[in-house]
């Protein structure tokens, strides 16, 4: 199940097919993803949103081959550029980190070495994949790319401590594309920063797909409306399944799933809409991953379940053109 | 730690749940019962010469003897419940010393903090070993509660640092915040908010204490500084080293109080792991 | 016109750190002034930095002003004992689960406030009153109350604090982000009660919150801070539809938003 077929061929960077990923405790396994499937295309910025617990964050590390105990890659399969990811070893993964796929984890600003310069720190990394290559020349590369997203190359030769939160994102960002990979993951990009700096960093993100540094992105994050301005398609995640595939226009002016529509209605922006807005709430919390219910996952707190919910679990259908759920409210089409 | 359930059912639980503390703690009331039964029971005396010298075990001393033919088990058995009992008391005094400083320079924070704590890093500079000796040495005869009293004065201070650094968070947690806001007083959340989130702690160092001051007794002892004219597993050691064991091949005289050491400090070293496997879970939320 | 409930005028807070020498000064709040009525939700928007949790502190008492007063009913608060100013002034904080004592289980925290605040309530009228206040959160007391804090998740331990907020019955309520650490999808509820407490109790709900859209949503008065000054107030459409000071703008226009999207060159 849950096999999408329909988006196939034209210029797919990324495809993953029936991805399941458990996490092992003392307790069990927690089935943190369990079946999930997308296809990123060239030039796409795709939106993987989700509350605390989806497993949006498993997924983005699933997704680049990062299944590092206690996470374990249970089965399924991902290709990037026509590579089959989890057949290569651990070693062989970390040669294509970087240059085929990479991943910008959440608050990835604060591991920068404080006492490091971030010319050092640049050199280092690179210096992991491209062995041949010279100090010179890789400096040369990264002055070039900050030129070529219109930043400031001064901070090469600054220690991170001197630099504010944002900038440090900023120099993560731009270290991760030197190698041009094919797809960039990131993690939650903009969380714990003030407003004006998360937007400079979504016009960042923007850019870099935009102007071809990087082929495909992306971007996980629990906040929709910051999704929106810079996705051009959406995967929504609730209990470690996707529930909901769409381009961003539809979603947010058509959202399907229920859970979907609870999430889209309660987001308060400062728009005029938000001041009449009756914002519906929703009992109860997400199912514990290590039990997870059988029949549809959001069945406890959906206010259209019927029995057939709580029985089978809905498969991921296209519903439209490019448009998926996974709802028996739409088994018969929209 | 839950309020509710009695305490040896929350023992018991504890005991479940964390492989380490279940075998820390079996084998250190294994070491308990063996000197209390000892004493009780196996009635010789580890100090009078009546047996045949240098004898491996058998029947009749059943971990040999040693060079002036006194039965090896008897002053094992002393020997153990002496370091034991140093042990706890000077991890006793440490912890208490370590608590006050800490509690009270990490509760009133300012100038009283600030002069506790350069009392707290100054003395932690000096390696303890090197004020042990120093310190022993100045006394020709050495007590046990000499020697009890000096291990305890030299090993507070890193318990005072965690205990201080404990209370400095806890203080401004938003629980305690609460707390005032709901009209609770100052001995009551000190008592009832912050000790009981301490205890974990106390109790983990204070296991922690007790391995330590125990090898620093061995360590005293075995060059000649531990307590005089007594019995215990450092000075032991010391005979043992200082009578040419090795070289005679005389394997159970040295082995013995050297394994007891060791396997005592293992065993609090691992019920002190296991609280922390128990107190510091990985995977929360 | 009339007298204010609760109001501040010029109030400041600088801290002062570093060591023995104590050299450094913080000014968190810097001359700040405002005046709050019953049945009021006043937001207090602000970044990191701005002084707004200082200022959530100041009004709770847990810190003391360097200059200024904080005037609750025509009096000086610090005039005011504690056990009387808390009776009607109380507070919520951002993360649930470090507002609760992890030790014990959540009925402690109800029964710290029958030790201290309520001391004075009949035992025989507590368990009833502890009930009552759960199901005005919509929680079921026999699932709650004999949990440990971790059993739950953190729109149900806000709920839980708020409920414990109503068994003491204040007349206001400082909220300090009270849903930033809470999935979207429970947050509704959070906020539907606290405008509920507002209408029709009539309490004054100071709501504290970097996201400005929420404050939009709930709030009939906003007051924007930045670096310890206020540099804005007014009613929220105003503030909001038609910011004046160039930080507000700037703030507005930088959050994203659903119906138009940022216009970014590249």
């Amino acid at each position: 199940m849950n096999i999408k077929n329909s988006i196939e061929g034209n210029n797919a960077i990324l495809k993953a097919i029936d991805v399941r990923g458990y996490y092992k405790t003392i307790r069990g396994y927690v089935k943190a993803v369990d079946g999930c499937s997308l296809t990123v295309h060239e030039g796409a910025i795709i939106g993987l949103a989700g509350e605390s617990g989806s497993g949006k964050s498993t997924l983005g590390k699933l997704i680049i081959g990062y299944s590092k105990p206690p996470l374990r890659f249970i089965s399924g399969r991902v290709e990037v550029d026509g590579i089959s990811i989890y057949n290569l070893s651990w070693s062989e993964r970390r040669k294509v980190w970087g240059s085929l796929a990479t991943m910008i984890p959440q608050y990835s600003m604060n591991s920068l070495n404080p006492v490091i310069k971030i010319s050092d720190f640049i050199v280092d990394t690179l210096k992991q994949h491209l062995k041949d290559i010279s100090r010179k020349d890789i400096l040369e590369k990264a002055i070039q790319r900050f030129n070529e997203l219109q930043l400031s190359p001064s901070v090469l030769n600054m220690y991170p401590f001197e630099l504010s939160g944002g900038m440090k994102q900023r120099v993560v960002i731009v270290a991760s594309t030197l190698l041009n990979p094919s797809v960039i993951v990131a993690d939650e990009p903009t969380s714990a920063l003030d407003v004006s700096t998360q937007r400079a960093l979504l016009e960042l993100l923007y850019k870099i797909v935009k102007q071809r540094i990087v082929k495909s992105m992306i971007i996980i994050s629990h906040d929709i409306a910051t999704l929106y301005q810079i996705s051009n398609y959406f995967h929504i995640m609730y209990a470690g399944k996707i529930v909901e595939s769409s381009s961003t226009e539809e979603l947010i002016n058509e959202p399907l799933h229920p859970y979907t529509k609870i999430l889209i209605g309660a987001i308060t922006t400062p728009e005029p809409i938000t001041r009449k807005k009756k914002l519906v709430s929703v009992a109860g919390a997400p199912p514990n991953l290590l039990n997870p219910p059988t029949g549809c996952r959001f069945y406890h707190r959906c206010p259209y379940a019927t029995e057939k919910c709580k029985r089978d679990e809905p498969p991921l259908l296209e519903v439209k053109p490019g448009r998926f759920v996974a709802c028996w409210l739409y088994k018969n089409g929209v | 730690m839950a309020s509710g359930q009695s305490f040896l059912n929350t023992i018991k639980n504890m005991l479940k749940t964390s492989i380490k503390l279940f075998l820390g703690v079996s084998i250190l009331s294994i070491f308990i019962f063996f000197t209390i039964f000892g004493l009780l029971f196996y009635k010789v005396d580890p100090k009078e010469p009546k047996f045949a010298s240098l004898h491996p075990p058998s029947l009749e001393n059943p971990l040999g003897t040693d060079i002036l033919g006194r039965d090896i088990l008897a002053q094992l058995i002393y020997g153990t419940a002496y370091s034991l009992k140093i042990g706890v008391l000077a991890a006793l005094i440490a912890s208490a010393i370590g608590i006050i400083v800490g509690g009270v320079g990490g509760y009133l924070g300012g100038i009283v903090d600030d002069i506790l704590t350069l009392i707290t890093n100054t003395l932690l500079t000096i390696p303890s070993i090197a004020l042990l000796v120093v310190i022993a040495a100045y006394f020709r005869v050495r007590s046990e509660w000499i020697i009890i009293l000096i291990i305890g004065i030299t090993s507070w201070p890193s318990m005072a640092r965690s205990i201080r650094s404990q209370v400095l968070s806890l203080k401004s947690r938003d629980f305690i915040e609460l707390a005032k806001l709901l009209g609770l007083s100052k001995s009551r959340i000190l008592f009832v908010e912050v000790l009981p989130n301490m205890l974990s702690y106390i109790v983990m160092y204070f296991f922690l204490n007790i391995a330590g001051a125990i090898v620093s007794e061995a360590a005293l002892s075995v060059i000649g500084l531990g307590p005089t004219a007594t019995i215990s597993l450092g000075i032991l050691l010391r005979w043992a080293i200082a009578w040419d064991s090795i070289r005679c091949g005389a394997w159970w005289w040295f082995l013995f109080p050297g394994l007891a050491i060791t396997i005592i400090s293992v065993s609090l070293f691992l019920i002190n792991d296991g609280l922390d496997q128990l107190y510091n879970p990985r995977a929360r939320g | 016109m009339a007298e204010y409930l609760l109001s501040v005028e010029h109030l400041s807070k600088i801290f002062i750190t570093g060591g023995i020498r104590r050299y450094e000064k913080i000014v968190a709040v810097d001359d700040i002034s405002f005046g709050c009525n019953r049945g009021e939700i006043v937001g207090l928007i602000g970044e990191s930095g701005s002084g707004k949790t200082t200022t959530a502190r100041l009004l709770l008492k847990l810190l003391k002003p360097t200059s200024g007063k904080i005037v609750y009913g025509g009096k000086d608060v610090w005039t005011i004992p504690d056990i009387e100013y808390h009776r009607y002034v109380q507070g919520i904080f951002q993360d649930p689960y470090a507002s609760l004592n992890p030790v014990y289980k959540i009925s402690h925290l109800f029964n710290n406030t029958f030790v201290g605040l309520l001391k004075t309530t009949p035992k025989s009228e507590r368990e009833e009153m502890i009930k009552n206040s759960l199901k005005l959160v919509h929680l079921n007391p026999e699932e709650v109350l004999q949990k440990h804090i971790y059993e739950l998740s953190g729109g149900e331990l806000q709920r839980v604090l708020l409920a414990n907020s109503l068994l003491v019955n204040p007349e206001v309520i400082v909220a300090d982000e009270p849903t930033s650490m809470i999935d979207a999808s429970m947050r509704v509820e959070i906020l539907n009660i606290f405008k509920d407490l507002s209408r029709k109790d009539r309490k004054l709900i100071i709501f504290i919150t970097h996201d400005i859209g929420q404050a939009f949503y709930m709030c009939d008065r906003i007051i924007v801070m930045y670096k310890g000054k206020i540099v804005e107030q007014g009613p929220a459409e105003q503030i909001v539809l038609d910011p004046q000071h160039s930080y507000t703008k700037r703030l507005i226009s930088d959050v994203p938003k659903l119906h138009e999207k940022f216009v970014i060159k590249v």
